[in-house]
């Protein structure tokens, strides 16, 4: 039986909570909500996080930019890397999908119009 | 002369809300001034996310959250003008504003709302010793070259302030590959969100020293390291003998928010030293009739939702003052007690409606009561398991509590 505390980033609430893992079985306490006991199961599973950033165009302008699902905390700096190298062509808007399926079914898109 | 019923000071998160609360509520001729090239405030550098979890239940990024603001300005046909800077503001509502195109040129309003948000304090305002190198900034400096800029400030950071400005820079400079080395706080814990020390800190494993200061910064014509020390938790003094020296190219400083509040001074506005806003009434009417404000530049605010809320209210009394005229009113006065630092309003109309009282309070307290009392009469009463002063607080006193009262209103916090 392990037991992991984790803190909840979902809301500004930051609840702290208990994870206990009994045969592949987690319960979760301590969480105030059902998003908290979601996000303490994957954070013992397989963590991720919504990346937000800025992507460059190649007119020169930048993007704000999101991936619209989290992706796994471990391939960060990868998706980071990958980002930075990009040189979108184009005219931009908020909402656009900017790379589809950056990770598995996370897009990466645009919460910005062009800067 | 141009004119206009009322005219908004700054365009972003609050002057947006107001703008469109204002029109919504009969008032058509409107001006939003703002000096920056697009509407959307401080929201466009804060790329993200975390906004908007109350008022509409999304994680949003900060341009998503003031988007959906401008967005309802533009639906509206709403007249703004960017670029533009306001120099001043008379108690008679006239406004001066300069821009390349008009030049210096003036404007009468029937009403103004203040909006103007915060500037940052800056590292000569806390007298850190050492030299002027480059490669010194505040949080929000170098999160505008990253965000909106594409420029990356140095290599090596070290960030003084946990509050939430400098851990999400510490986040953002690490995720463009820098290394950031250390971040300080010279109070005993962090006012920024325990979500915030979580995935800006701890993900990254960067150290988080509390109760220490930056007490020397070494370089001559960039930064080349820093020395921390421990400091002694009531005097904040630093306490010899406990210096830890950085090799590090960069130094960002996240001291806190002040209100941009020279225009307001400028109309004859009188500010509450405890908030470095102005004082005003439970519906954000300040001491000057018909001048109005709202957001960051009244008081320091965590959550811009609260920003959107707080500036609807002074829309909604922009637009019933323009419609209908001064309000006749009695007030009582709102004051600090035991624990609370400060208090907003600091007036409430004695037949007003529900009122919402913000406060803060002074230290981290845990299992508290939150009384209003008039004397010795309660008139509000709550239980909370924790208060921090890093998280504003509300307590809603009811119409029929103050009616007819006179004296004044007293929020206390008290550990049961």
């Amino acid at each position: 039986m392990k037991k992991l505390e984790v803190t909840c980033i979902e809301c500004p609430m930051g609840c702290t909570m208990c994870v206990t893992e009994d045969n592949g079985v987690f319960t979760v306490e301590g969480n105030n909500c059902p998003r908290g006991e979601a996000y303490a199961k994957a954070e013992v599973t397989c963590p991720r996080r919504v990346l937000t950033t800025t992507i460059k165009l190649k007119n020169g302008k930048i993007l704000a930019v999101k991936t619209d699902k989290p992706i796994k905390k471990e391939n960060m700096f990868a998706l980071m890397d990958k980002i930075n190298a990009s040189r979108l062509d184009g005219e931009f808007s908020q909402g656009d999908v900017l790379i589809a399926n950056i990770e598995d079914d996370a897009n990466l898109i645009a919460t910005s119009d062009m800067i | 002369m141009i004119n206009y019923d009322l005219v908004i000071i700054g365009g972003g998160p609050a002057g947006l809300a107001a703008a469109i609360k204002a029109y919504d509520e009969g008032v058509k001729s409107i001006l939003i001034i703002e000096r920056e090239n697009s509407l959307g405030g401080i929201l466009n550098q804060c790329i993200h996310n975390g906004f908007g979890l109350t008022r509409f239940k999304e994680s949003l990024t900060g341009p998503e959250y003031a988007g959906r603001f401008i967005k309802g300005v533009k639906e509206r046909n709403i007249e703004y003008l960017l670029q533009t800077t306001v120099v001043n503001v008379t108690s008679d509502k006239l406004i001066t504003a300069v821009n390349t195109e008009k030049g210096y040129f003036e404007i009468q309003a029937k009403a103004v709302i203040l909006a103007m948000g915060c500037r940052e304090r800056s590292k000569g305002a806390i007298n850190v010793p050492g030299t002027r190198p480059a490669g010194i900034y505040s949080a929000g400096t170098a999160q505008k070259y990253v965000n909106m800029k594409g420029l990356m400030p140095g290599k090596k950071i070290v960030i003084l302030g946990s509050g939430d400005i400098g851990l999400i820079m510490a986040r953002r400079m690490t995720l463009e590959g820098a290394k950031v080395l250390a971040v300080c706080e010279i109070m005993p814990y962090s006012s920024g969100l325990k979500r915030n020390i979580e995935q800006c800190l701890n993900d990254f494993n960067i150290p988080l020293y509390l109760s220490h200061t930056i007490t020397d910064i070494r370089g001559k014509d960039r930064v080349e390291g820093v020395t921390i020390s421990e400091v002694d938790v009531a005097t904040k003094k630093p306490i010899p003998g406990t210096e830890i020296s950085f090799d590090c190219d960069t130094v960002l400083f996240s001291v806190g928010l002040i209100p941009e509040n020279e225009l307001t001074k400028g109309a004859g506005v009188q500010l509450y030293p405890r908030t470095k806003g102005a004082i005003v009434n439970e519906r954000r009417e300040t001491s000057v009739d018909g001048i109005f404000a709202c957001g960051n530049v009244l008081q320091v605010h965590d959550l811009v939702d609260f920003v959107s809320e707080e500036s609807e209210i002074a829309g909604k009394s922009a637009a019933d003052y323009i419609l209908n005229g001064k309000k006749d009113a009695t007030y009582i006065t709102v004051k600090e007690g035991e624990n609370v630092g400060y208090v907003l309003p600091q007036k409430v109309d004695l037949n007003s409606q529900t009122t919402k009282i913000y406060f803060r309070v002074t230290k981290t307290l845990k299992n508290v009561e939150v009384s209003a009392k008039i004397g010795d009469e309660v008139v509000a009463l709550k239980k909370k398991k924790v208060a921090v002063p890093g998280e504003m607080e509300t307590m809603i006193i009811l119409p029929n509590k103050i009616k007819n009262q006179n004296g004044e209103i007293v929020l206390s916090v008290k550990e049961l």
